[in-house]
């Protein structure tokens, strides 16, 4: 089935332009293209006109990259649940409908172009205390010296599937990155490896978010919701109790 | 005499990589600080390299087009990591995974770099469990293997679908940790446009700053590539849609060699093409083979109505279906390795068997491991004569808990449910074992410039095998390129920083720039994805899965005519110095179509077919790749000489110490 469908994009030249919602129709648009396709022919389009096409951001296509982003029709990633814009297809939608495109909506996360943002924000969280201290040396004990119970395995597994993208952030009410971090900060909390910076890390990579502008976290679980890998809000909870556990040792 | 020197140590194939060690030249720890290292890429090979290196001691400055290292498309590896371990005790061992790459590469790969890479194998899986990448365990708390494609033993690491980013996360966080440091300066967003050679040594690169169109000189001691792979010259692949191959075209034209360009790996399990506006096509990790049968009918008329919708797959009586890889590889089966998999795929729907609208998609059907697992489960739980029901209803909850991520993806993008009727499909570009020409010590043929990851040609020979790549890319960068590297940088600790004023930078520069407002004023008629598609579906026409000396001579007119019309007519809106999707893009296809030229010059100079690159003329009565060892068992390392057309042939001829010949058979 072929859909024509209204847009209503974003566009902002720069960091500094205000910006503003422009009216685009697309046509004949394929039910078993991606989100992203549909762009692609609307910018194709632009370019035949001689008008700038609309900047996105986008790689892997396929979900995993955490590039891709998107408030579409006011949901980070789109109606769909448990996929990326990248991933989600235009059998979400129907004729005639209009599709309003904004990008992620932050203090921390501002607009570079049209609906591309800058997420540098994040990765100063990262490098705050996202490691264990060890050298790449492959001077290390063998891999099966330590045992890690499935289950832990599993749970660590689960908090790393981050994959960076932001949506949490952008949900959010208060643009808090508290889910974000908590994966992060419970993956290496699961697994021995990660005891020894257990506290540290919790508290400076705690801090660094504090000081990049992100809001305070408030419960209201809209992150869980959009978040395209399913990122619990126990790790919230988890990381609560770590940072918590962490503060009354180091306020000794 | 030929100019290229591979600098293989001597001594047997087993000592060598530790004899090497034993004699390098070393670099002072506190002079390391007096060296810079650029890295261009920080994907598996260029994040591990960046992080060890920094940790050493040097002065590391890396690069890369995403906003951020975590997403170099290394992130989209789902299936797995090869080590010799041996943890199955299945007869694994170093010298089994250094006979299996090279004959599954068909004896078209350095047997001393293979060697080193095997060794060097087991040590990554212990690196990785100590940064914390959660790979899978067992229940007794052990990791957990599974096998891939070519190979009789169970040696492949996972964590769950998303193996290549754990392991890619795991070497960013090596990275966070030197960034913290301020031993890492990281630019992302940041594309490069040339490397600058002063006095005939690497010294640096031209960057173009993405967000504001700045041109950013940057100088080192040395430079290395880790820009991945070229897949994207066929337009449609499984790379990401930033996959370029223009850092290593760069090089090339600035005096590396590039090696064996045809030889590019079409992954059997990927989901077909569903109409003219597709960007990408995605990959079905090959573990599926794992459990998936994979077949097509057996009667053309049955083929017939599934492509006009008539006839549904599990309509097709059990006698009536071909499963042709069982059928022709009795002792491989549905485990046969990839180029091979994939052109059985092809012979099939070629001949008029395919099994979607357009006749290109074959089934890869879980109905027989469903059952089977069903069958086990019940078993276990003491379910005593289980219903059909009962069983599928187990079985798709193994399945599930195996491949339960790939199950909902195919869903996501087909709009069928997987566990009730089987996967659609269809072999798509890749992999690319070509690249930039490397000695031993992953240093290409100009001096300081390395070139390590999918990027360089080193490992994998004609075909590469399924969960070698991450493995190769962790080994480049953790533990070949740092002591290599060393040896090459000793001399230059009284050098001191490199200036970046030179007229070599100046030139450079400007050639960027020239080329940058050429497409900015070039007011054309066509977007560069026009000519884009054009370049693909001629390399996938005539350059793909088999090659004929007709199509490649085709191929090659073809390619020239849509690069002249490209540079003639290409449109490219907006400005340079603003962020610029068009341009991006431009700079990169411009480049794809000269390295697409070689690619078919190198295709129709191996008369011989051998792992990817099949010759329709050479091949064995019963259809297998037929290989020429006493003409052909060289690297092909073309020298650019102003146009591909021209580039001169050099060949590093390649010696079997440990191991001879073999036909590679998988029946
Ligand atoms: C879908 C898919 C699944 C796969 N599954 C497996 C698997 O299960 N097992 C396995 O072993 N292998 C697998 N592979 C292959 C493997 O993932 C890759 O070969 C490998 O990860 C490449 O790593 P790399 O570091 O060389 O390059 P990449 O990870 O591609 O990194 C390239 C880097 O270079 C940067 N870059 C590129 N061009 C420029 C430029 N001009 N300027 C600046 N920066 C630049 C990019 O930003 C990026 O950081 C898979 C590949 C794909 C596509
Ligand atoms: S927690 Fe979820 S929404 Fe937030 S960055 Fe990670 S994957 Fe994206
Ligand atoms: S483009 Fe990579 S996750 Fe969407």
């Amino acid at each position: 089935m072929n859909m024509n469908l209204t847009l209503k994009v974003w566009r902002q030249k720069n960091a500094q332009d205000k910006g503003k919602m422009v009216e685009y129709k697309v046509t004949n648009i394929s039910d078993h293209m991606s989100f992203l396709e549909m762009l692609d022919v609307l910018n194709e389009d632009l370019v035949n006109k001689n008008e700038e096409p609309v900047a996105f951001d986008h790689d892997c296509r396929e979900g995993i990259c955490g590039m891709c982003s998107l408030h579409i029709n006011g949901e980070a990633h789109g109606p769909d649940r448990g996929v990326t814009t990248c991933q989600l297809h235009m059998r979400m939608f129907k004729d005639g409908q209009t599709i309003y495109i904004e990008p992620w909506r932050a203090k921390a996360l501002p607009v570079i172009k049209d609906l591309i943002v800058d997420r540098s924000a994040l990765e100063r969280i990262q490098h705050a205390g996202g490691y264990i201290s060890v050298n790449t040396s492959g001077n290390t004990q063998d891999a099966n010296a330590i045992l890690i119970r499935k289950s832990d395995a599993d749970k660590a597994m689960d908090a790393a599937s981050c994959i960076g993208c932001g949506a949490c952030v952008a949900t959010c009410k208060n643009s808090s990155a508290m889910l974000f971090v908590a994966a992060k900060v419970s993956q290496f909390s699961y697994l021995p490896q990660g005891q020894i910076e257990r506290k540290e890390r919790v508290m400076n990579m705690v801090e660094q978010m504090d000081k990049e502008g992100f809001g305070n976290c408030t419960n209201t679980g809209a992150c869980e919701v959009e978040c395209p890998k399913g990122i619990s809000l126990e790790f919230i909870a988890r990381m609560n109790r770590e940072y918590f556990g962490a503060k009354i040792v180091s306020e000794k | 005499m030929s100019k290229l020197d591979s600098k293989i140590p001597e001594g047997p194939v087993a000592q060598k990589w530790t004899n090497y060690k034993n004699h390098i030249n070393l670099v002072n720890p506190a002079n390391k600080r007096n060296i810079d290292i650029i890295i261009v890429g920080t994907g598996l090979a260029g994040g591990s390299a960046a992080a060890t290196l920094a940790e050493q001691g040097y002065n590391v400055k890396t690069f890369c087009y995403q906003d951020s290292p975590r997403r170099a498309h290394s992130i989209a590896a789902q299936g797995g990591i090869n080590a010799a371990k041996n943890y199955m005790g299945d007869g694994d061992s170093t010298y089994r995974l250094f006979y299996d790459t090279v004959k599954g590469g068909d004896y078209r790969s350095r047997e001393a770099n293979v060697h080193r890479l095997a060794e060097v194998s087991a040590n990554i899986i212990d690196q990785c469990v100590a940064q914390g990448v959660p790979l899978a365990r067992d229940y007794g708390g052990l990791l957990d293997n599974r096998s891939f494609g070519g190979t009789l033993v169970s040696r492949t690491f996972y964590a769950k679908g998303q193996t290549g980013q754990q392991l890619l996360l795991g070497a960013y966080s090596a990275m966070n940790r030197q960034i913290a440091r301020g031993k890492i300066q990281m630019f992302n967003r940041h594309e490069m446009m040339d490397v600058v050679i002063v006095n005939g040594k690497a010294r640096g690169i031209i960057a173009r700053n993405m967000i504001t169109g700045e041109i950013e000189r940057h100088s080192a001691h040395a430079v290395v590539i880790a820009s991945g792979g070229y897949g994207n010259v066929y337009y449609l692949s499984t790379n990401a849609m930033g996959s370029n191959g223009s850092a290593a075209w760069k090089a090339h034209k600035k005096g590396a060699f590039f090696a064996n360009p045809c030889f590019t790996q079409i992954h059997p399990t990927c989901i077909p093409r569903s109409g003219d506006y597709q960007s990408k096509l995605t990959l079905m990790s090959e573990s599926l083979r794992n459990d998936g049968r994979i077949w097509v009918p057996k009667k053309i008329e049955d083929a017939k109505a599934i492509q006009q919708g008539k006839l549904k797959p599990i309509q097709i009586a059990e006698e009536d279906r071909d499963y042709y890889l069982e059928r022709r590889y009795p002792s491989f089966g549905n485990l046969a390795p990839r180029d091979i998999s994939s052109r059985a795929a092809k012979e099939r729907c070629d001949a008029g068997y395919g099994v979607n609208a357009t006749g290109e998609a074959v089934y890869l059907d879980f109905a027989t491991a469903i059952n089977r697992y069903g069958k086990e489960k019940a078993l276990i739980l003491g379910i005593q004569s289980p219903t059909k029901e009962k069983i599928i209803e187990l079985g798709e909850k193994v399945i599930e808990e195996k491949y339960g991520n790939l199950f909902q993806m195919y869903e996501k993008i087909v709009d069928q449910n997987p566990y009730k009727t089987p996967m659609m499909i269809y072999p798509a570009t890749h992999y690319t074992m070509g690249g930039l020409w490397v000695d031993y010590n992953l240093m290409t043929t100009v001096p300081g410039l390395y070139c390590i990851g999918e990027a360089n040609f080193s490992d994998h020979g004609a075909n590469r095998l399924g969960a070698s790549a991450l493995m190769q890319g962790l080994a480049d960068g953790y533990f070949v390129l740092p002591y290599t590297i060393g040896d090459y940088l000793a001399p230059d600790i009284k050098t001191g920083p490199i200036p970046t004023n030179s007229t070599e930078f100046d030139e450079a520069e400007k050639a960027i720039k020239e080329k940058l407002t050429f497409f900015i004023n070039n007011k054309g008629e066509h977007s560069v994805d026009y000519y884009h598609k054009k370049l693909g579906k001629i390399m996938w026409d005539k350059v793909g899965m088999g090659r004929t000396v007709k199509s490649l001579e085709e191929a090659i007119v073809e390619i020239q005519q849509v690069r002249d019309e490209f540079w003639k007519n290409v449109k490219v809106p907006g400005q340079m110095n603003e962020l610029n999707p068009e341009l991006e893009k431009a700079t990169r296809v411009a480049d794809f179509m000269e390295l697409a030229e070689l690619f078919a010059k190198d295709a129709l100079n191996r008369n011989e077919s051998c792992g990817g690159h099949f010759r329709e003329d050479f091949q064995t009565e019963d259809g297998e790749a037929l290989r020429d060892d006493v003409n052909y068992a060289y690297v092909a390392a073309w020298e650019y000489t102003g146009k591909p057309s021209e580039a001169i042939l050099h060949k590093e001829e390649l010696k079997f110490e440990e191991l001879e010949f073999k036909t590679r058979s998988y029946k």
